[in-house]
């Protein structure tokens, strides 16, 4: 964000800056103009006929690189991952009709996220909207419930405030997507640049500095809690408040969960890390959170997959809740401190409010941030129902262990980006997160084939460092065709498919709440191209290994644990080309612990029919 | 439930009532009417929305509503505190009996006819919502044949405008 922070606060205050420079030129060199004003230098897209004009000028743009795609799907995720890992706004580029729409689910998967990604699109020429034209479609209509903000732009005159305000949007406040539709004949006209600009947002101006009363009385109620949790989400790693919440944990001794978007805002390590809350959560993160008598939510939501059944959940906690969106204060469970502020500015604060109240108990003799008692419970529910896995009949891969290895040979610097389904959460519970901006993951809509695009993005972003897809068979099939831009555009990213041949997620709730019935979630059955009885393993229809040396990458397969750390580092040595590596892990693993969907918290599974004993039969 | 009337201040820009009614709609909140119209400023438009939600919901609503760009400033107008005016345009059967006791009603509620034909007289009214409900019950009898009606406008009493710092910021920006 940085970059572009500081070119809004030249475009917001144009007074310093002088009179603004004015050129002549058309809609589409403005469009690209401004793009490079704004600080873009990465551009995830693929032209059509009503972009078109604005693929002419970026021809000639030495500061913006254009990323060709194969898939406009592919470009949004990639925005979003080149976002999350650098900060930055992400942007993509697409034509009219189904390139739009084609945005639709990487901008909804941002929308749920909080990431500041601009859409830019071609719309067709505006005496054509309306009328059902060649290539056309309502994508302001369509994307209205899924932007923080959306504009369609038919005067060429628009196109640098435009941009400047949506980038503005895009990166301020609760962060989010913003998609420009700018018609063709607004790229083609001639207009005049003009640099920095003046914003015209009346009706945005979010809050980031919290209410000094509010943080003193969430102070107070901190420093005398018994049994307080730091409920940590995503608003901490989009405030870089990370370097602040690890004082405000040691200054309190308050025990803390990240959630899934939270991950990376707290040490793994951290003695006083729980690990992640919800529904495939550590028992002593989601125990904690329902025994708490104080939970400081920060950044966080109280998503469902969070909270389980919502009246049970967490039912002696006070509730502090900060977030800069005002609307997800109270929006699920009451909060009895409000806070809306900036997760830095609510953290930094406290922390100085936290000192203030621990001198003012100590000096009165009360007790202070006196938590050794609840630290013994939590203790014994680490040490008693530590993360773990039945290991895979002999011979066979755990995906479990796959993935840990990945993370220990591979390291805590690395980026991680995951899918949706069994290897995410294995992903999130196994890899080991010590920083910020190191794991990506579509936490809120839950996206099949993010994994790929995404860790594309993000290592277009941060060539210098390594980058793994964690990602499943079934995820895999849906945007692998990205790893062909990888290829031809030196990305080199690692893919890790965690191949169960099966849709796995779906599978382990067919095993516990459908009977065993497998429905539709065996993706490697039927007789093979070739008709021949199938191997154990199935069909390998597709061969990934094939599939990704089609593609440009090196392709690698794993069967047995003996040759697991072998083929890891195989891998980590090939840095000129994407690496896919195919690992055939045990198709029965299932995630654990589990709170089945609707469900109370107190329901959690340990493991298959292991429910925890929290001693409730002695309370 | 209970019946919660808002003012809106929205940029006059494309779009900006559909983002108001797809939030509505989306959100799952019902509206029970809503009108929408220019100000004194060319650039806001105003909207009166009643909304039928509990308090909590309420909140929800205005919340969000406050999250639309567009949306420049909400206000809940206090019943007791605000004048709220509805139109109905009413279309009644009438012959050359019962025009003269339609006229009587038209009266009794200080409504105007602003179009007669032998058969029908169509009848123009504003007023708070239980005053035309009222007038309607009355003509009932006689025979409605088409009707329409306004969203409610509502406007708070007083010397105090919701507009005047809305407008501020608005020139601070042009």
């Amino acid at each position: 964000m940085t970059e572009q922070a500081t070119a809004h606060h030249r475009a917001e205050t144009p007074a310093q800056a002088g009179i603004p420079a004015a050129e002549t030129m058309t809609g589409a060199q403005s469009l690209i103009r401004s793009l490079e004003s704004v600080g873009v230098d990465t551009i995830f897209g693929l032209p059509g006929g009503a972009i078109l004009p604005a693929y002419d000028p970026l021809m000639d743009s030495t500061k913006l690189r254009h990323v060709l795609v194969r898939h406009e799907q592919g470009a949004g995720h990639a925005a979003t991952g080149y976002a999350q890992a650098t900060g930055k706004v992400g942007v993509c580029m697409a034509t009219s009709g189904p390139g739009a729409t084609n945005l639709v689910t990487p901008i909804a998967d941002a929308y749920m996220d909080s990431v500041p990604i601009v859409a830019i699109t071609g719309q067709v020429a505006s005496n054509l909207i309306g009328t059902d034209g060649f290539q056309e479609a309502d994508i302001c209509g369509i994307t209205m419930p899924i932007t923080k903000h959306n504009f369609l732009v038919k005067d060429a005159d628009e196109i640098p405030r435009v941009i400047s305000e949506a980038f503005h949007i895009a990166a301020t406040g609760r962060p989010g997507p913003v998609l420009v539709d700018i018609a063709k004949d607004a790229l083609q006209a001639s207009t005049v640049f003009r640099w920095p600009v003046e914003h015209q947002l009346p009706g945005y101006r979010p809050v980031t500095k919290p209410h000094a009363k509010q943080i003193r009385e969430a102070a107070r109620l901190l420093v005398a809690a018994k049994r307080p949790v730091l409920y940590v989400g995503g608003g901490v790693l989009k405030a870089r408040a990370t370097a602040e919440l690890r004082i405000l944990a040691e200054l309190t001794k308050a025990p803390v969960t990240t959630t899934l978007m939270g991950i990376g805002a707290f040490p793994d390590s951290h003695p006083q890390h729980l690990g992640m809350p919800g529904m495939h959560g550590t028992v002593a993160a989601v125990t904690s959170l329902q025994k708490a008598d104080l939970i400081i939510a920060l950044g966080a939501r109280f998503d469902d997959r969070v909270t389980g059944k919502l009246d049970s959940f967490a039912p002696l906690a006070t509730i502090v809740h900060a977030d800069i969106d005002p609307a997800e204060i109270g929006k699920n469970r009451a909060a009895d401190v409000p806070i809306v502020g900036d997760a830095r500015e609510v953290i930094a604060d406290l922390i100085v409010a936290v000192q203030a109240e621990t001198e003012a108990a100590t000096a009165e003799g009360r007790p202070a941030c006196d938590v050794g008692a609840w630290w013994e419970q939590l203790d014994g529910w680490r040490r008693t129902y530590p993360l773990g896995w039945d290991p895979a009949p002999d011979g066979l891969l755990s995906p479990q262990q796959v993935i840990e290895r990945i993370g220990q040979l591979v390291g805590p610097d690395a980026i991680y980006a995951a899918g949706v389904g069994q290897h995410q959460m294995w992903a999130s519970q196994f890899i080991g997160f010590e920083k910020p901006a190191s794991w990506l993951n579509s936490g809120g809509a839950g996206t099949m084939g993010y994994a790929v695009p995404a860790a594309m993005g993000a290592k277009a972003g941060r060539p210098d460092t390594a980058v793994w897809a964690i990602d499943g068979d079934g995820c895999f099939q849906m945007t692998n065709q990205e790893l062909v831009t990888c290829a031809l555009n030196g990305i080199p990213i690692k893919v890790a498919v965690i191949n169960n041949g099966s849709l796995g997620m779906v599978r382990q709730w067919q095993t516990l709440f459908y009977n065993a019935r497998y429905s539709n979630t065996v993706l490697h059955s039927g007789p093979g191209h070739d008709g021949r009885e199938q191997p154990p393993q199935g069909t390998r229809v597709p061969d990934f290994v094939k599939l990704a040396e089609a593609m440009g990458c090196v392709g690698l397969r794993c069967e047995s644990p003996d040759d697991l750390d072998e083929v890891i580092k195989q891998a980590m040595a090939i840095e000129d080309a994407p690496v896919v590596i195919d690992f055939i892990v045990h198709q029965d693993s299932m995630v654990w612990p589990m709170v089945a969907a609707g469900t109370s918290n107190d329901e959690i599974m340990a493991a298959r029919d292991v429910r925890p004993d929290f001693g409730d039969n002695e309370e | 439930m209970s019946k919660h009337t808002l003012s809106v201040l929205v940029e006059n820009k494309p779009g900006a009532l559909a983002r108001v009614a797809a939030l509505f709609s989306r959100r799952g909140f019902n509206i029970d009417s809503l009108a929408v119209g220019p100000t004194e400023h060319p650039d806001i438009s105003r909207m009166t929305i009643v909304v039928n939600v509990e308090d909590l919901p309420l909140e929800q609503v205005t919340k969000q509503l406050n999250k639309l760009v567009n949306v420049i400033k909400i206000v809940e107008l206090d019943p007791a505190q605000a004048v709220r005016r509805e139109l109905v345009l009413v279309k009644v059967r009438a012959d050359n009996e019962t025009r003269s006791q339609i006229t009587e009603i038209v009266q009794l509620f200080r409504a105007k006819t602003v179009d007669v034909s032998p058969d029908a007289v169509t009848i123009e009214a504003t007023g708070s919502s239980d005053k035309l409900e009222a007038m309607l019950r009355m003509l009932e009898p006689f025979g409605i044949k088409e009707l329409v009606q306004s969203g409610m406008v509502a406007i708070g009493r007083g010397a105090r405008s919701i507009t005047d710092r809305s407008l501020r910021a608005l020139d601070r920006t042009a």
